[in-house]
């Protein structure tokens, strides 16, 4: 059933038990208060039913409305038989109901008889024929109670007038008003009467006709309207709040309990603990409102500015069934609609501008809204002309916000961000133009406030786009415990973006330009914030052997936080903090552990203020933006060390199976090679530069390398650091067993090429691998296309080792020629990202035509996505290996290979 | 030491507390000061608790602790009457709660005292020469056998916004 129908069926029913009460309250004693209410009752279902389109319903509600507005109005005195009217209507009322409970519609029939009791009621015509109409309502409603109404009636008024002497003669009169005659009106208003229910004996028994068949159906089934029910927010609020301090309790016992294997209490505790979660998810859930709630005004709100603005506007709305708590929905409904409101006034050109600027001609608004790791991520999306960053750009310098100079070293995007300023959306707004000024500080502050970010994208004349990411809740939040100076405070977990550890000695401490800490993270200047100076903690942070980072992002502004130590993180339900301390901006709230001990709360917007950096314009913005497309690049690990000489050398991670430690004292020879006992089998130990250095004593690091039941050891000296970095080798080398040298973190560091040293440990134990190989089947020829030296370097030996005759080109248009020359390849291994023709296009023009159309295409590639995967299918590759990932590669070649033959 | 005495509902019984013109007072020291506070204001006597500081608050606010899940803000009132830290600090003062708008303060002095029923005769005004921001705090003394009983006025000790403009 239609939504908006079934609560207009809970919410009727609720009413007309309401006013079956009320109206019998009324009867014993007419007070306004009491008439009023009825009034309004009868009046909303009018209202509503006329807004579903529900006429009979409607019709039999204006009709009653009509006599109580009498009533209310003192024209009409409420009298039982008058009651016995209005009840009777709202008997038919609810037989109406009952059918479209059951069907959705309305019964067939009209209520023209009952219409025209009250009609003639609210005439003031029904005491005078009060016998008449009784006695059409006993057809109607059987359970007439009152025998007698019509002394009563008749007396009653009279008394009420205030005219206890004068006989009813001339009471009709008084009342009749409108029916003009004076003497000859009492017989009319008679003759009247039973004329109109004399005109409608046929309709009593049509109309009640479908009556008695619903009723009998009912109990049947539970009716809509006694499937839900309705709860005061306030009651839900309070169970929620009930529930959040019942997670806090059963947090505090299942730390007590940890690390108690033995526990009797484990058993019922797990069980208590699921049981928490599960009410927890109940309640939650009873809070829980489709988000589309508070989109309902927008369609109308865009169809009137488009009607105002002589725009063609298209609002989509995508995911309004996203569900979240009704407490993040009421804040978040003002700020949405205000951004949907501008994205149509003034993000999107006229009609006429964008005919002529090749736009289609309708406007695009698109809402969406869904769910990604406990948060909800709402996007409002135009295709208008984006921010005119230059009219920002002015603002800002005559706002006074930044230097001309600054201004020229910030890219569109960081410029944009200033919209979000405070001071933007006064004074001469950027209106007319760009006009998205307006408010959008307060828009942002009223994110903030409830936990969310808002980030900004805008292109010049293709749309601006906005993205909201709010907690799905806020009485629960997961929060990052640390420790500064002995005191432990919380980080809501939703604005953490990773944690650094340096000590005293490692590689990339904390620098300092004039008293302003720095950290290099990577490839950019991460601005710090001290925990400890910032709240005056005292104690002192030089001398620690060691220091947690808590890198915090605070809209686009990223920040590293300073603290002592960092613990595990906690669901935690945000309290307010005393009125007292309201003002120390740098708290959001406090909380109480699962330890029982009191928290503060720390809020990364307010500690963002107070490094004097107002979120949204930092180069962060850039860098951050900057760092995800260097992440798109090929970022791997790498693992770093130490062998032979100083230099430091590197191995991508992948390659290598374990670090191991082994005993010098377990090094065997064995052909004057050192060998070692591994795992059950002899592993050769290969050294770096041939020479065999090893310790005497104690531990020898080694990285192993395995493949199959084949393992190798490489000794090190030393093993410094695994990084992720995008390798990109400088110098080639001629060297044997280096690739060349590349910049890892900052060094340079030689490449060593693991293949080399896999030929040469497996070739001095299995004798000449081509011997080997060929002995065993022909070798298979395959065909390796990559840009990369690197990989194809990597790759090479590798598969050589393998037995694989490889031939490497480094662009998918050599690989054809070679097509075109007539070689022929048992398999091809393809890079996706090529200059050129790319993986996917080559992957078609092999498929397409040729000999090669049905080699085994392997797809190789850093982005081994699901969608990747498909995408490599559908152009006709025939299995997609994540790169690095040799034994997959490896695996995947003897499978394919296998089953082409 | 925990009593529990309702935090919310109607204390409609004044009466109770002060049977005709008696009124009934929860006594405190601080510097052997007696202090008291009316007995239908206090939620609970507390002995030593564990207080988690609040950085960068008032000075007088000595932080935050748990009462039965509920968060109290400590509020030391040797320093709020501007008196100094006392010496020999082992933490080991005594705090009573009470309710201000439905937001819970500890009140920490240096002991509490017993329960007095006083009556309105002994009741006097601040003499004039109290200090400033005494007579801001307290609502009036009675004079007792031996020595004199400062009422403090808690919604004006608790109220922050006041005295920090003085």
């Amino acid at each position: 059933m239609d939504d908006l129908l079934s609560e207009f069926l809970t919410e009727t029913a609720e009413s007309l038990s309401v006013l079956d009460v009320e109206l019998v309250k009324l009867e014993q004693n007419p007070e306004p208060q009491i008439l009023s209410n009825i009034f309004r009752l009868v009046h909303t279902i009018k209202g509503t039913c006329g807004f579903l389109g529900l006429p009979r319903l409607e019709h039999v509600a204006h009709a009653a409305e009509n006599v109580l507005g009498k009533f209310r109005d003192g024209e009409l005195d409420v009298t039982p038989a008058a009651v016995t009217l209005i009840l009777t209507s709202i008997d038919r009322i609810k037989m109406i109901l009952s059918h479209i409970e059951q069907h959705e519609a309305e019964p067939e029939g009209d209520d023209k008889d009952l219409i025209a009791q009250l009609n003639a009621a609210a005439e003031g015509k029904l005491q005078g024929a009060a016998t008449a109409p009784s006695a059409v309502e006993a057809a109607a409603a059987p359970s007439q109670p009152e025998p007698s109404p019509p002394p009563e009636s008749a007396s009653q008024p009279a008394a009420t007038t205030a005219a206890p002497a004068p006989a009813p003669a001339p009471e009709p009169d008084e009342e009749d008003d409108d029916a003009a005659a004076s003497g000859a009106s009492v017989p009319a208003a008679v003759a009247q009467v039973p004329a109109t229910t004399a005109a409608h004996p046929v309709a009593p028994p049509a109309a009640p006709a479908p009556a008695p068949a619903p009723v009998a159906e009912a109990p049947k089934e539970p009716s809509v309207a006694s499937q839900t029910i309705r709860v005061n927010v306030e009651l839900l609020e309070n169970l929620m709040t009930l529930v959040s301090e019942l997670v806090l309790t059963r947090n505090q016992l299942l730390q007590m309990v940890r690390g108690k294997d033995d526990s009797e209490f484990a058993t019922p505790l797990q069980r208590l603990s699921h049981i928490t979660t599960d009410l927890q998810e109940g309640v939650m859930k009873t809070r829980m409102q489709p988000i589309g709630n508070a989109w309902a005004k927008l369609p109308r709100i865009v169809r009137d500015l488009s009607v105002e603005m002589n725009k063609k506007i298209d609002l989509q709305m995508i995911g309004a069934e996203t569900e979240l708590d009704r407490q993040v929905l009421e804040l978040i409904k003002d700020p949405l609609t205000h951004m949907v409101r501008n994205s149509a006034d003034h993000g999107l050109e006229p009609t006429e501008e964008r005919r002529r600027i090749g736009k289609p001609e309708v406007g695009k608004v698109v809402l969406n809204a869904f769910h990604e790791g406990g948060h909800i991520i709402i996007e409002i999306t135009d295709d208008g002309r984006g921010l005119n960053i230059g009219r920002i750009r002015q603002k800002v310098l005559a706002n006074g916000l930044a230097t001309e100079a600054e201004l020229d070293q910030m890219s569109d995007q960081q410029v944009a961000q200033y919209i979000f300023r405070a001071g933007f959306s006064t004074a001469e707004k950027v209106t007319s133009v760009s006009g998205r000024g307006v408010g959008m500080d307060v828009v942002r502050t009223n994110i903030e406030k409830i936990g969310g970010t808002i980030e900004l994208k805008t292109q010049q004349g293709k749309g601006t786009s906005f993205i909201i990411k709010i907690p799905l809740t806020l009485a629960i939040v997961s929060a990052l415990i640390v420790e500064c100076a002995g005191e432990r405070f919380a980080i809501p977990q939703i604005s953490v973006l990773e944690l650094v550890r340096t000590t005293a000695n490692s590689e990339h401490g904390i620098e300092v330009i004039n008293n302003a800490p720095v950290l290099r993270l990577r490839d950019r200047l991460l601005p710090l914030v001290s925990l400890r100076s910032l709240l005056r903690l005292g104690g002192d942070e030089q001398g620690r052997s060691e220091t947690f980072i808590v890198v915090t992002q605070v809209g686009t502004y990223t920040f590293g936080i300073i603290v002592d130590r960092v613990f595990d993180t906690e669901e935690i339900v945000v309290k307010p903090v005393a009125p007292i301390l309201r003002h120390i901006n740098m708290f959001s709230g406090n909380t109480i552990l699962g330890d029982g001990s009191v928290i503060m709360i720390l809020d990364p917007n307010g500690i963002a203020g107070s490094t004097g950096e107002i979120a949204g314009t930092s180069q962060a913005a850039a860098e951050a933006t900057a760092a995800r497309d260097v992440h798109a690049e090929d970022r791997q690990s790498l693992l770093v060390f130490r062998a032979g000489t100083p230099d430091l050398k590197a191995v991508p991670l992948a390659l290598v199976a374990r670090l191991e430690e082994i005993e010098v004292s377990e090094i065997e020879r064995s052909h004057g090679k050192p060998v070692v006992q591994y795992r059950g089998k002899l592993m050769p130990l290969v050294s770096i530069d041939g020479g065999f250095d090893l310790k005497s004593e104690g531990q020898q690091p080694v990285l192993v390398f395995a493949d199959g039941d084949r393992s190798m050891g490489l000794v090190v000296d030393e093993i410094v650091d695994i990084v992720e970095e995008q390798l990109k080798v400088e110098l080639s080398v001629d060297e044997p067993g280096l690739i060349g040298t590349a910049v890892v973190s900052g060094k340079a560091t030689d490449i060593i090429d693991a293949g080399y040293y896999l030929t040469q440990a497996w070739g001095d134990w299995f004798g000449s691998p081509e011997k080997e190989f060929q002995g065993k089947e022909d070798t298979r020829r395959i065909l390796l296309v990559d840009d990369s030296p690197f990989f194809r370097n990597l790759l090479t030996p590798l598969l050589s080792v393998a037995g694989y005759d490889v031939t490497s080109v480094d662009s998918a248009d050599k690989a054809l020629s070679l097509r075109e020359a007539g070689d022929d390849f048992d398999a091809i291994i393809s890079d996706i990202e090529m200059p050129g023709m790319n993986g996917f296009d080559f992957a078609q023009a092999v498929r397409a035509e040729g000999r090669w159309s049905s080699v085994p295409l392997v797809a190789l590639s850093s982005h081994a996505t699901e969608k990747d995967f498909e995408r490599g299918r559908e152009v006709g590759f025939t299995d997609y290996v994540a790169k690095f990932d040799r034994d997959a590669l490896l695996q995947t070649l003897a499978q394919t290979l296998k089953g082409a033959a | 030491m925990n009593q529990i005495v309702p935090s919310t509902g109607k204390r409609g019984s004044q009466e109770l507390a002060s049977t005709e013109d008696h009124q009934e007072f929860v006594t405190m020291f601080i510097e052997g000061q007696m202090f008291g506070i009316p007995v239908l204001m206090v939620q609970d006597v507390l002995g030593p608790q564990k207080i988690t500081r609040i950085p960068l608050a008032p000075p007088e606010v000595a932080g935050s602790l748990n009462l039965r899940g509920r968060i109290v803000t400590a509020i030391d009132v040797r320093l709020r009457l501007r008196l100094p830290r006392r010496a020999d600090d082992k933490g080991d003062g005594m705090s009573v709660v009470v309710d201000m708008k439905g937001e819970l303060y500890s009140l920490r002095v240096d002991s509490v005292g017993e329960v007095l029923s006083l009556p309105a005769a002994k009741f006097e005004r601040n003499p004039p020469t109290l200090d400033p921001l005494w007579r801001e705090f307290s609502s009036g003394i009675y004079r007792l056998e031996d020595k004199l009983l400062v009422i403090l006025d808690v919604p004006r000790l608790l109220d922050f916004s006041k005295s920090e403009i003085n």
